[in-house]
């Protein structure tokens, strides 16, 4: 058995005396897509540039497909791309990835160039200048670059913050595609939706801690339930659908007439915002 | 290997895509134009006012048009090493370019490499190029070659190779224009170490002599420096040679065999240190 795409034990991270990293114990299974969640400064960029290796942990452990984070065998499976990333204004696309695949041993040789180019959408840019793309043009050469070398685990900072609506559609499709390739990927986002819709599994942390852990619909949970009846609606904050049964036979047995009933979903963004505030 | 010619081969395409190399070769061209045309007017004069002194004047003009020369070499050579690396690594990291790159499994020990690789040969290549042609034009205007030609061509070349180490050094500590201007410091520090010596030679300083050896053992890019001034004027004597060592490119220090070998070890250990420092730096 293979071991897990990423999994950090009790890592920590200071930066003089401002804690960013306070124990994080986080797994990344192979194939699976894991959301990242959490408000600004909650030490999610720094989680996931420890994994790539660009940050050192103080303490804990961070594994990458087995290999301590940092370590060239680390480095050889995982694909990065960084929240605030560049690349040369002089490089066309096409040499861009070059360059990224002589750095990374890949064998793919042009196919490969040619794949990634048209998996994100830029195959009539192959010959452009990096400094004539639009951001978005970029930021989507910039998820390309991370995928040289048929990476196992990849990391995406904020990948659809400079793209528009069509943009953030498409990398959704590319992460889609991701998971049939079995590609594990840690998808660091402020988009709670977008989140939602893709992975399998999400994790929020506060304040340097994974305060909460689990697929979207579980940490959505029930949001209650809502029955009309003779006398107005009835809500039961706290039920489930699983308690509607109980609660119409409850109902009917105390001579209400019910005339509908509604299951209410939780969304992740409450149990986002439940989570930071418990935190606080 | 094949990732630090990589990375080689990326810094020089960098150099050539910007324009860098295009706005050196430019201007060095234009220098070497000016120089070669002030050559010329320097010895026509020279010739003509000849026979005055009991001296050789095409020797003298020769000697301190090459030093002038040999200056002007080592100062472009420098310019262009802290340009092509002042930002590698701190600067390029602020500005998001260092990170792509360092996440590969090539590693940052050969990012660095590479890098010393790339500047280093473009900075020797280029400091040779020009001094020669500086040598050539003062020997076809004028007549005059200097009795070694090599020693000051190795000794330019490793010159700018320790100042490539330095700003290496410099740009894993520093953003790009504090590098930028550390470099240009001690450049100047160095020189001014060098002409205290000059200067103690002539008055016979022990104290300015002493001063100047400490700093051509902490600058040893000045002790190769004046080692190459040496050479050039190292084999006039008479009143000629008197002439020259007075002269603003005599009395330069010939430099030790240990001092030599110094400078391998303070490039190396330059280096040595931009590699610890780097590995241990958060980007």
């Amino acid at each position: 058995m293979s071991p897990s795409a990423l999994v950090t034990r009790a890592l920590t991270k200071r930066y003089g005396t401002q804690e960013a990293l306070a124990g994080v114990d986080l797994e990344v299974g192979e194939g699976e897509l894991v959301g990242l969640l959490g408000p600004n400064g909650a030490g999610k960029s720094t989680l996931v540039k420890i994994t790539a290796g660009l940050v050192h942990a103080t303490s804990g452990s961070a594994e990458v497909a087995g290999a301590p984070a940092g370590s060239a065998a680390a480095r050889a499976t995982l694909g990065y791309l960084a929240e605030l990333f560049r690349f040369p204004g002089w490089c066309t696309a096409d040499e861009l990835l070059r360059l990224h695949q002589r750095l990374a041993g890949s064998r793919g040789a042009a196919a490969e160039r040619a794949d990634l180019l048209q998996l994100v959408g830029l195959s009539d840019a192959a010959r452009k200048p990096v400094e004539q793309m639009s951001k978005g043009m970029q930021q989507r050469l910039g998820i390309a670059q991370a995928l040289v070398g048929e990476p196992r685990l990849v990391l995406l900072d904020e990948p659809t913050s400079a793209l528009d609506p069509a943009g953030r559609r498409a990398v959704r499709g590319l992460l889609e595609e991701l998971r049939r390739r079995g590609v594990a990927v840690l998808l660091n986002s402020h988009l709670l939706g977008e989140v939602e819709q893709v992975c399998d599994r999400v994790a929020i942390v506060a304040g340097g801690r994974l305060v909460a852990e689990g697929s979207p619909r579980e940490l959505s949970g029930a949001g209650g339930v809502e029955i009309e009846t003779a006398q107005g609606t009835r809500i039961f904050p706290d039920a489930a659908r699983d308690d509607v049964p109980q609660l119409v036979a409850g109902l009917v047995a105390e001579g209400e007439r019910i005339y509908g009933v509604h299951v209410v979903r939780g969304t992740l963004e409450d149990a986002y915002l439940r989570a930071v505030e418990a935190h606080r | 290997m094949s990732g630090l010619m990589t990375i080689a081969g990326y810094a020089l395409r960098e150099s050539i895509r910007r324009r860098v190399l295009t706005v050196v070769c430019v201007l060095t061209a234009v220098f070497l134009g000016l120089y070669g045309w002030g050559t010329s007017a320097v010895f026509d004069e020279v010739r003509d006012s000849a026979g005055g002194l009991p001296l050789d004047e095409q020797v003298l003009t020769g000697a301190t048009l090459l030093g002038l020369a040999m200056f002007v070499t080592l100062f472009l050579g420098v310019v262009l090493a802290v340009f092509l690396t002042l930002g590698a690594v701190r600067g390029d990291a602020e500005r998001g370019l260092l990170q792509p790159l360092v996440v590969r499994p090539v590693g940052r020990r050969t990012l660095l490499a590479g890098r010393f690789l790339a500047s280093a040969g473009v900075c020797t290549a280029y400091v040779l190029v020009v001094y020669t042609t500086a040598l050539l034009l003062t020997g076809l205007i004028g007549g005059f070659w200097p009795g070694s030609i090599v020693t000051p061509a190795l000794a330019l070349a490793g010159a700018v190779a320790i100042v490539v180490a330095l700003a290496l050094l410099g740009t894993t500590l520093l953003s790009a224009t504090a590098n930028g201007i550390a470099i240009f410091m001690l450049f100047g520090a160095g020189l001014t170490g060098g002409l205290l010596g000059q200067i103690g030679a002539a008055l016979d300083s022990e104290t300015l002599g002493t001063i100047s050896e400490v700093v051509l053992w902490a600058l040893p890019f000045e002790a190769l420096y004046q080692d190459a001034l040496h050479a050039l004027t190292a084999d006039i004597d008479g009143v000629t040679g008197i002439a020259v060592q007075l002269g603003p490119f005599g009395g330069a220090a010939d430099a030790s065999g240990p001092i030599l070998l110094w400078a391998v070890v303070y490039a190396g250990l330059a280096g040595a240190a931009a590699v610890r420092v780097f590995a241990r730096s958060d980007l």
